[in-house]
């Protein structure tokens, strides 16, 4: 969370959104992602200035220029570990970190797993469209084996990665799937995942229209998780892995303490480092 | 014979046996009493059971590189002390203490005319309850060298002080049997007495001092992946950073490192990692990322043998064209390289300065060798480098992150500045930082990293450059002392040699270069690459006014002054 002391600027959504106009195709989910973004930021009325939005390379991490928040548009895959360098230096701002099913669980995976491990206190959105869309159809870590494309002629074959197993897993501090379609139910989890210490990690269902058009289906497949959240990590794993892909809600919380060295805190002379050397 | 201004000594042993503990208690033990030099080692691989040698070069005057024959070479054992090869290199003049248990002396030490002592440390330890044969040999180089057997206890006091007094017992007892045994022995060479002390003296690493220069220079935040040989600098810094309130994170892997340290730069912390090769190979597109959005940082590069893993245990300046050229796309940044243990303090603290002053990443190129050698040294001087970015700190009006200034350094906007909110990029960006694809934009952007780089004024520590004859050598790194060392000894000969040596490496220096090389008549290039990399990169950026040769080596094989002084006597 952010900074308190400051008078609130901005808490209507619209003043959270900047000028830049997004590259999203039409009918993109991502659009509803973005307004769940600035709906969750008003209602926990950050400073905009104090919330950054880091991100990674795909189209869902176009989001941070999109928001009147500070950004960052790195390069793929390694969002989660700019935002760690981040956070630990900079524990007053609101860090939130953009990704798609691409950048977050194929060439950024690695950095998920410790992520969810080291558990700073930031929020973890991934955009998940089960599709390369930027580079124009690709299959993803989590696109289904018998799925067409020109680079997998017939289907990969290849069992999808799950993701919130491999959160819980590895120890995120929360776990939820939201559906783009409903920005309102997006914007209330988000704004519960940013105000849980730790390292929230937010699946958002976000159908790409283009290469996915089959995701249309979606929204009559998206469904409330039928039992409530827990907090017990053998219940979460149970109901994770039986789950089917479109339980939408908070399914998991824990309260694991975020990972926070002190910074700041102390000042010695550095004259005193030197006495190491000192003969 | 007379004293002498330095002395070389060469312990080696197979891993496990104590050779390196050796050396550093001698080394330690010589500081202390006021000489000044150079303990370095040389390894294989292996964690325990390989081969290990430490090298210690003692003098009056400040001296860092490796001696061109070793004055003495004490085996413990010589298990795989084959592998050295050259690398210890003894001649006539050597005297070698060989334990007959310990095997055979590899063959070129027959060859040397050395003159080869046995003397059986292994049995004299047996002497001493729990003796161990690397104190049997310390008291043998104690003996030699004309300390007492007291000098050597202090710094082994003090080093076991936490194995408790038997422990300490034991090698003071094995010490003074060595001590003993040497009694018989001659040596005829002895060290000139040592100067007195009139400045604070340190003993410290080469990574320790770039440490100590991140720290001075005002880097607060690092991230950590280990490798070696550049470890030592992240483990000097994950306790002294806390202790200045700063913060090291272990990052997952480099790639993580290098964006931790972009993240926490741009959230307004001077950020550094370090790593060598390898590492530095998967942190160059985030280096890209980094000089688009204009994020400072500093990357330390302690090289070591290339390509792929090579040598991690042995030094190489094969990565100056990746640090130069290794990013895709024009991507103007920093690269200096430190000249010697000290200056790993200086230039990484210079280099953390230029930084954030110019908002752009800067790569500094160690080495394995100055890396990991520890030098007997007078306190460096303070130097009042001290990294200070442009911030936009109160913002009315339109921000434009990248907005095109007269230096071309743009002032930056720090999250929590209300008003100043931007997306940092590695997309092409209008000066506003919104991203865009137009070749105006393009251009005008590429034009501002250029110039702001080009056009800050870096003074005089460019490069060292000393003397006046019209040979000049030309080299960088590490290879500045040796280089200093050989034009010392030309000049006994009568032979004036001038030394050119580029601290600063990118952006280049074309005007400054040209005036130092003015009345040059001969160019002698020297650098420790097998593809004459530095040589390739000043024909690329320099006029090189004057006949040229290349005196290029890969490693592991250290460049000594001896060879540097033939090549200059050779050329007339």
């Amino acid at each position: 969370m952010s900074a308190i002391g400051k008078p609130p600027l901005a808490c209507k959504p619209g003043d959270y959104k900047s000028a830049v106009k997004p590259i999203w195709c039409p009918g993109c989910g991502d659009y509803h992602v973005l307004m769940s973004f600035t709906r969750a930021f008003a209602q926990l009325k950050l400073p905009p200035e104090d919330v950054v939005v880091v991100s990674g390379i795909g189209c869902s991490s176009r989001i941070p220029a999109y928001t009147n928040c500070y950004g960052f548009h790195g390069v793929h895959g390694r969002s989660l570990a700019l935002a760690a360098g981040l956070k630990v230096t900079r524990p007053d701002l609101t860090v939130v970190v953009a990704s798609g099913d691409g950048d977050g669980y194929s060439i950024g995976g690695n950095h998920f797993l410790h992520a969810c491990r080291r558990n700073i206190d930031m929020t973890y959105v991934v955009m998940d469209n089960h599709i390369y869309g930027m580079t124009k159809g690709q299959p993803s870590p989590t696109t289904e084996p018998e799925f067409d494309t020109a680079l997998s002629p017939g289907g990969t074959g290849v069992r999808p990665f799950h993701p919130l197993v491999v959160a819980l897993a590895s120890g995120a501090n929360f776990i939820a799937r939201c559906f783009s379609g409903d920005p309102n139910e997006t914007a209330s989890v988000l704004a519960e995942a940013i105000k849980h210490p730790g390292f929230s990690f937010v699946e958002i269902l976000s159908p790409c229209v283009t290469f996915r058009p089959d995701e249309s289906a979606w929204k009559d497949m998206v469904h409330p998780a039928p039992v409530p959240e827990t907090s017990d990590q053998g219940k979460a794993a149970r109901r994770l892995m039986t789950d089917d892909g479109f339980n939408l809600g908070i399914l998991y919380r824990g309260s694991r303490k975020p990972y926070q060295p002190p910074v700041g805190t102390t000042s010695i002379d550095l004259a005193e480092l030197e006495k190491d050397f000192e003969l | 014979m007379g004293a002498s201004p330095s002395i070389s000594i060469a312990i080696v042993g197979s891993g496990g046996t104590g050779a390196l503990t050796t050396g550093n208690f001698l080394f330690e033990a010589a500081s202390s009493a006021g000489w000044l030099g150079v303990f370095t080692r040389t390894m294989g691989p292996q964690i325990r059971g390989g081969e290990a040698a430490a090298l210690l070069r003692l003098a009056v005057e400040p001296v860092e590189s490796l001696p061109d024959q070793f004055d003495l070479l004490i085996g413990i054992d010589w298990l795989n002390a084959h592998r050295f090869g050259a690398e210890i290199m003894v001649g006539p003049h050597s005297l070698v203490i060989s334990d007959p248990r310990g095997g055979e002396p590899p063959p070129i030490v027959g060859q040397s005319g050395a003159r080869v002592i046995e003397v059986p440390m292994k049995e004299l330890a047996k002497t001493v309850p729990d003796g161990r044969s690397n104190m049997v040999a310390l008291g043998i180089a104690a003996h030699l060298l004309g300390f007492t057997a007291e000098q050597l206890f202090a710094p082994v006091e003090k080093r076991l002080a936490d194995k408790g007094t038997a422990a300490i017992e034991a090698s003071r007892a094995a010490i003074k049997v060595g001590f003993d045994a040497a009694a018989s022995l001659s040596f005829d060479k002895h060290l000139a007495p040592p100067k007195p002390i009139t400045a604070q003296r340190w003993l410290l690493s080469g990574n320790e001092a770039t440490a100590l220069g991140a720290i001075r220079g005002g880097i607060r935040f690092a991230a950590a992946y280990p490798i070696t040989p550049a470890t030592e600098v992240l483990e000097w810094l994950a306790p002294s950073l806390v202790k200045v309130g700063g913060v090291l994170l272990q990052a997952e892997d480099e790639l993580a490192a290098i964006n931790m340290i972009i993240g926490a730069s741009y959230g307004g912390t001077p950020s550094l990692t370090a790593t060598s090769g390898p590492g530095l190979s998967l942190m160059i597109e985030a280096l890209g990322l980094a000089t688009s959005a204009e994020i400072p940082i500093v990357v330390v590069d302690v090289m070591r043998g290339g390509p792929s893993t090579g040598i991690p245990t042995k030094s190489e300046q094969g990565d100056l064209n990746i640090a130069i050229y290794g990013m895709h796309g024009d991507a103007p940044h920093l690269v200096l390289a430190p000249q010697s243990v000290a200056d790993c303090l200086f230039t990484t603290q210079w280099a953390t300065y230029l930084a954030e002053a110019t908002q752009a990443p800067a790569i500094v190129l160690s080495d394995q060798y100055m890396g990991q050698a520890r030098a007997a040294i007078e306190r460096p001087a303070d130097v009042a480098f001290i990294g200070k970015r442009s911030v936009a700190a109160e913002i009315s009006g339109p921000y434009k992150r990248y907005a095109v200034a007269a230096n071309g350094v743009s002032p930056m906007a720090i999250p929590g500045t209300r008003g100043g909110q931007y997306t940092a990029d590695g997309l092409t960006h209008a000066e506003n930082a919104n991203p865009t694809s137009g070749a105006a934009d393009h251009l005008k952007q590429l034009d501002k990293r250029r110039d702001k780089l080009d056009n800050f004024n870096y003074g005089d520590h460019w490069a060292s450059v000393e003397g006046s004859g019209d040979l000049v050598v030309l080299t960088w790194g590490s290879l500045t002392t040796t280089a200093r060392e050989a034009i010392s000894r030309a000049a006994a000969d009568g032979i004036k040699v001038r030394l050119v040596a580029p601290r600063l490496l990118a952006p280049v220096q074309p005007d400054q270069l040209q005036a130092a090389l003015a009345g040059a008549k001969r160019i002698l290039v020297v650098e420790q690459t097998h593809g004459a990399q530095f040589h390739r990169y000043l024909r690329a950026h320099y006029d090189l006014p004057a006949p040229v040769r290349v005196f290029n080596r890969p490693g592991p094989l250290p460049i000594t002054a001896g060879e540097i002084h033939s090549a200059i006597a050779e050329w007339k």
